[in-house]
């Protein structure tokens, strides 16, 4: 292996985060510029918002309950199961919430962004929109980016509700934990500081994924198979970005 | 002097090792209708992107109007671009709108007319291409032969003094491409715009044609009347024409 084969894969992820830097420049310019086409944006919002509540709903119950459950198993060998209650919480607000609203909103409205806007630019509709001297990042990309970062917060409050509430179920209801002591040291620990954290990393991630998804189906050839191959790549990219920028924000916004 | 809208002067483009227009001449006159032939894929549709600013050459001039497009920026461009509708090949309507959505989309996005006239003008233009009464149909739910008359009325709506087609007679049956045939030369006749219609169906193109440009090699080889074509001794025309079976057709004449 030479050193152009290892280079390869190194130019390619660097010109595609220029490509990604690029649009996102692009949007915050336009998102300010007259028209605002708010339709569009509003269109955009009930598609990332409102059709992601079911699987918003089921992951953030299951995901508190899950998180009751194991650390009610570790907690009962100290006997501090009083600190299940707020153990779901944090975990909740801070990290699991934005992050697993971030990936499954990415899975299920990012796939469909870069499939959208692929098969749009493949077969020729966004040279269309070029051609009547309109901008196509304005029309198909600046209105995904902001209703997926106005969405992502939202969406995150009601996972963390939903987990708080499976984990007090789990906790209080099947494995008789005192309601009392659950809800008192919730109150006292949890802070506004931390499900502020949970909410500002849920908007960076609204706007990754979308940008990312929308990047990948923008910049999409091949027809067909070029844009199930990007959608793909767009799906996997969102995650993998979604994690490393997890990281990134939290040491930030500690 | 004839009156000349566009003209292309050695227009080269490559992608990657593959030399698509190796010096592009050409001069498109104004009210007529200008049929650019060749094979599918001589890059009949890398050169219609590039009169559109679609695609930047490597080398070469395009003027649009005593206008050199191919160093403007993306404004100046725009500007140039409302002069110019075009009917994609495979008519790219917006597939999220309804054919009738798609045909006012130009009219709500760059005029400020109210929504009356518009009706009037939307419901004008698909009368007249024939899709009165399928107005409200998603472009998934129609032919593509309906999809090709539907972004002819796109492509009309705003009454640009240039018209640039891609195939529009390719992939629909022969009937149905008669028909687009006729509409384009209506409309042409009506209006007296500049057509450029860039397509691989000869026989058709003939019969509306009042220029025929032969692209073969990345060159335009041939230039002039259809019965002047006919009449040159240039290899790659007689392939075409023999394809074609006009050689009799074309004799009679
Ligand atoms: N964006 C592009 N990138 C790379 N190659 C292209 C691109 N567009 C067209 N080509 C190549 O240019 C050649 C001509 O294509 P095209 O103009 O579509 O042919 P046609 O005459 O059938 O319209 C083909 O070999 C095609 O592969
Ligand atoms: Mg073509």
């Amino acid at each position: 292996m030479n050193l152009k084969e290892i280079l390869k894969p190194l130019s390619r992820f660097v010109s595609e985060l220029g490509m990604v830097g690029y649009l996102f420049f692009q949007c915050a310019l336009l998102a300010f510029q007259r028209p605002l086409k708010i339709d569009y944006i509003v269109r955009q919002m009930e598609f990332v918002g409102v059709k992601s509540l079911p699987v918003v709903f089921l992951t953030g119950t299951f995901t508190g309950m899950v998180l009751a459950l194991q650390s009610y198993y570790g907690f009962r060998k100290v006997g501090a199961e009083g600190l299940i209650g707020v153990t779901v919480a944090l975990s909740m607000t801070r990290e699991l919430g934005p992050v697993l609203t971030g990936l499954m909103v990415a899975s299920r409205a990012g796939s469909a962004m870069a499939a959208e806007i692929g098969t749009m630019r493949v077969t020729e509709q966004i040279d269309a929109l070029v051609v009547m001297a309109l901008n196509p990042v304005k029309y198909l990309i600046v209105p995904r980016v902001i209703a997926s970062f106005l969405m992502l917060p939202i969406l995150t409050i009601i996972a963390d509700v939903l987990g708080i509430l499976g984990g007090y179920f789990v906790a209080v209801k099947l494995l008789d934990v005192g309601e009392g002591i659950f809800l008192n040291r919730m109150y006292r620990y949890l802070e506004f500081h931390d499900i502020y954290v949970g909410l500002v990393k849920a908007a960076c991630f609204g706007i990754i994924f979308s940008l990312i998804c929308c990047c990948k189906g923008f910049y999409a050839k091949g027809g067909a198979e070029g844009v199930g191959k990007a959608t793909t790549e767009a799906v996997v990219a969102s995650c993998v970005s979604i994690l490393v920028s997890d990281y990134i924000l939290t040491s930030l916004l500690f | 002097m004839e009156d000349v809208v566009i003209r292309i002067v050695e227009l080269k483009k490559s992608f990657e090792n593959n030399r698509v227009l190796d010096g592009v001449n050409l001069e498109v006159e104004r009210g007529k209708i200008t049929v650019i032939i060749g094979k599918s894929g001589s890059g009949k549709s890398v050169l219609l992107k590039h009169i559109i600013g679609l695609m930047k050459p490597d080398s070469g001039e395009i003027w649009v109007d005593g206008v050199e497009i191919t160093r403007l920026d993306e404004s100046e461009l725009n500007k140039m671009r409302t002069k110019f509708g075009v009917l994609f090949q495979e008519a790219a309507l917006f597939d999220s709108m309804t054919i009738w959505e798609n045909v006012a989309f130009p009219l709500i996005e760059r005029t400020k007319m109210r929504k009356e006239e518009i009706k009037r003008i939307v419901d004008e233009k698909l009368e007249q291409v024939g899709l009165f009464g399928h107005d409200d149909k998603l472009p998934s739910e129609v032919s593509g032969g309906m999809k090709k008359r539907a972004g002819l009325a796109r492509a009309l709506v705003l009454d640009p003094p240039v018209v640039l087609f891609d195939e529009p007679t390719a992939g629909v049956d022969p009937v149905t491409a008669l028909t687009i045939l006729r509409l384009i030369q209506d409309t042409q006749r009506k209006l007296k715009k500049t057509y450029v219609i860039i397509s691989h169906d000869i026989i058709g193109m003939f019969r509306i044609a009042d220029k025929v440009a032969m692209l073969s090699g990345g060159k335009i080889i041939a230039y002039g009347t259809p019965e002047e074509i006919i009449s040159m001794d240039v290899e790659e025309i007689s392939q075409f024409l023999e394809a074609a079976r006009i050689k009799e057709i074309g004799g009679k004449k």
